[in-house]
């Protein structure tokens, strides 16, 4: 782990000695995220995502603990319960509203985090498996948070919940009873909703549990960097502390900013109104949107309109929403390229940007309604989807010409700052 | 003496007493661990009581012809219509070839009584209500059943017809006791 030139632990004062010894706790945070982790000096600040990921989980953490505290997970009382956080409970409605925003922070520096990755290749050997880890992680964000916003009750609560487990209704013999045994019931109602609220406190946990391996994983590469050159000596690397502890300092003071911004100013924003009217399970709401980050899957789920190859509609699309995702699993051996980042990939970075711009058309479709043109454009937007992972991201990683590569992260460094220089001094 | 020669055959075939004891105390503590598993994965099931709501009886005397109700069995929505001659005339019209789950208005109702056209309202697709049933909603194209959540249309037997449900809408399993009272379950 780590390169041979980090920096070693050495506790000065007896008691951290002591404790050296016995328990040594300090030592692995040094080694970790201390002076003791070499990390490649030219970092930009899309690497502040992976810090800001963590410290939204920790909001998540902190807030839905003691919003746990308040809660009842009853179907008959949720809803109220909830109301009486925001109305009642002191401070209540402002660690509500800092939950509910926090899920969707947590999401945007997450899908930053994953943009990140994409454009600088750092699913690639050999990182792969940080990637992996990364996309389980992911999973885990996406079955939290739907169970996160079943528990205030509401109707989009109660329907997300019917829709999302009758996806499993859609495989063939079995899919029934599955999502009988899920519900634990023939509908979303108590069984449902006290097994949501157990999963979705667990669920937070196990995800820092895997970050921790994400983290392990990526400590024995260590980082990627804008130029996807691996490191090969001490002057490419800075210490952690204090070059990144201070950039990743600012990052989590932007991120703060506008969090607060969102919470205070427009809590409401990102959620849904329909979420205020308690759930009713004879009356379905005019049109059921799931929470944004779901909206691109959502459009893939519902772009197949029609039976095909002896497989229904529903099947197919529930199949596609899980294959998107399931796709990312694949990625490090889709694309076969040597070269890491798109800076040097001139073909591959057309095709990043269509990416990029595909997903959000299927988002916008997600949130617009089963009509015309939406269906059409969610339709080619998903052919898109998988033809990017499938066809043209295996093709062009076989043909494009690479441009010319610096040495060294040095080298890059170096030659960047001396145009800088004459640009500055011509 | 044959023991000691039957052990050293067994030392040469490199099989131990401990291997078996080995293998035995790990199935042994396997099966152990398979059978505490069943009853965490069974909790999950419905439980009693949620089984128990599983009749219900509904008074249909006031349901006017062209009219329907909801109501819930099992906390499931259920609707209840009361047929018009033309809209049955419309079901009976359909060819079977034109459907995506072929059922006859016959197969979706009790004989004489076809008029009754007694279906689960939640949609075969992800679960929704279905509008249509209440004054005023949206029946969609075929006077039926609207599921506006991903566009599903039934037609006037509760049959799918356009959008991406699989199935028509659930029959439940009922009777009529009289001619105005329905047992669903």
């Amino acid at each position: 782990m780590s390169f041979p030139w980090a920096k070693n632990y050495e506790p000065k004062q007896p008691l951290m000695k002591w404790l050296d010894e016995k328990l040594p706790l300090p030592r692995l945070v040094y080694n970790a995220i201390g002076a003791g982790y070499p990390v490649p000096r030219n970092l930009n600040y899309f690497w502040n995502f992976g810090v800001l990921a963590g410290a939204a989980l920790v909001i998540q953490i902190v807030t839905g603990i003691v919003l746990a505290m308040h809660y009842a997970a009853n179907a008959g009382v949720a809803f109220n319960s909830v109301e009486h956080i925001m109305r009642d409970v002191n401070a209540g409605w402002f660690i509500r509203y800092a939950h509910m925003n926090g899920a969707s922070m947590f999401f945007i520096v997450v899908y930053l985090h994953i943009f990140r990755g994409l454009y600088y290749g750092s699913y690639k050997a050999p990182r792969e498996m940080v990637w992996l880890l990364g996309v389980v992680i992911f999973l885990l964000m996406m079955a939290t948070a739907f169970m996160g916003y079943v528990l205030p009750w509401g109707q989009m609560s109660f329907w997300g919940a019917q829709v999302i487990t009758g996806f499993f209704s859609a495989i063939p013999v079995v899919g029934d009873p599955i999502r009988v045994w899920l519900l634990g019931g023939f509908a979303p109602d108590n069984a449902a909703l006290n097994r949501f609220f157990s999963l979705h406190y667990l669920l937070p946990f196990v995800i820092a549990g895997v970050i921790i391996l994400h983290i392990w994983a990526l400590h024995i590469p260590g980082s990627n960097n804008p130029t996807g050159i691996e490191v090969k000596d001490e002057q490419d690397t800075v210490p952690f502390h204090p070059y990144y502890t201070a950039k990743d300092g600012v990052g989590v003071g932007v991120f703060l900013l506008l969090f607060v911004a969102l919470t205070f100013f427009s809590p409401n924003l990102l959620g849904h109104a329909d979420n205020y009217i308690a759930a009713n399970p004879l009356s379905t709401p005019a049109h059921i949107v799931p929470e944004w980050y779901f909206w691109p899957f959502y459009a893939i789920l519902r772009a197949f309109t029609f039976n095909f190859l002896w497989i229904d509609a529903k099947l197919w699309g529930v199949i596609a929403m899980f294959a998107a995702i399931a796709l990312l699993f694949f990625l490090p051996w889709l694309d076969s390229s040597p070269v890491k980042s798109s800076n040097y990939r001139p073909l591959n970075r057309i095709f990043f940007w269509v990416l990029v711009v595909d997903v959000l058309i299927l988002g916008y479709c997600g949130k617009s309604p089963a009509e015309q043109p939406y269906v059409l454009l969610s339709q080619l937007g998903a052919i898109y989807y998988f033809a990017h992972f499938l066809i043209i991201l295996p093709i062009v990683s076989r043909i494009e010409r690479p441009l010319p590569m610096p040495n060294s992260i040095t080298e890059a460094v170096l030659s960047k700052h001396a145009d800088d220089t004459s640009a500055a001094t011509a | 003496m044959t023991s000691e020669t039957d052990i050293s055959a067994r030392i040469e075939d490199g099989v131990r007493r401990r291997d078996f004891i080995n293998i035995a105390a790990v199935s042994f503590a396997g099966v152990g661990a398979a059978a505490v598993v069943l009853p965490l994965v069974n909790q999950m099931n419905p439980s009693a009581d949620v089984l128990a709501q599983s009749t219900t009886e509904i008074d249909i005397s006031a349901i006017q012809s062209g009219q329907a109700i909801k109501t819930s069995w099992r906390k499931q929505p259920v609707f209840v219509r009361n047929l018009t001659p033309v809209e049955i005339a419309e079901a009976k019209k359909v060819p079977l070839s034109d459907l995506r789950d072929p059922q006859t208005i016959d197969e979706r109702t009790k004989p004489g009584k076809e008029n009754w056209l007694i279906t689960l309202g939640v949609c075969t697709h992800l679960g929704c209500v279905p509008l249509g049933a209440a004054e005023g909603e949206n029946r969609g194209d075929f006077g039926g059943y609207f599921c506006p959540c991903h566009g599903s249309h039934y037609d006037t037997a509760a049959r799918i017809r356009k959008g991406p449900a699989p199935k028509n809408l659930v029959v439940p399993p009922y009777e009529f006791n009289s001619d105005t009272v329905v047992t669903i379950g």
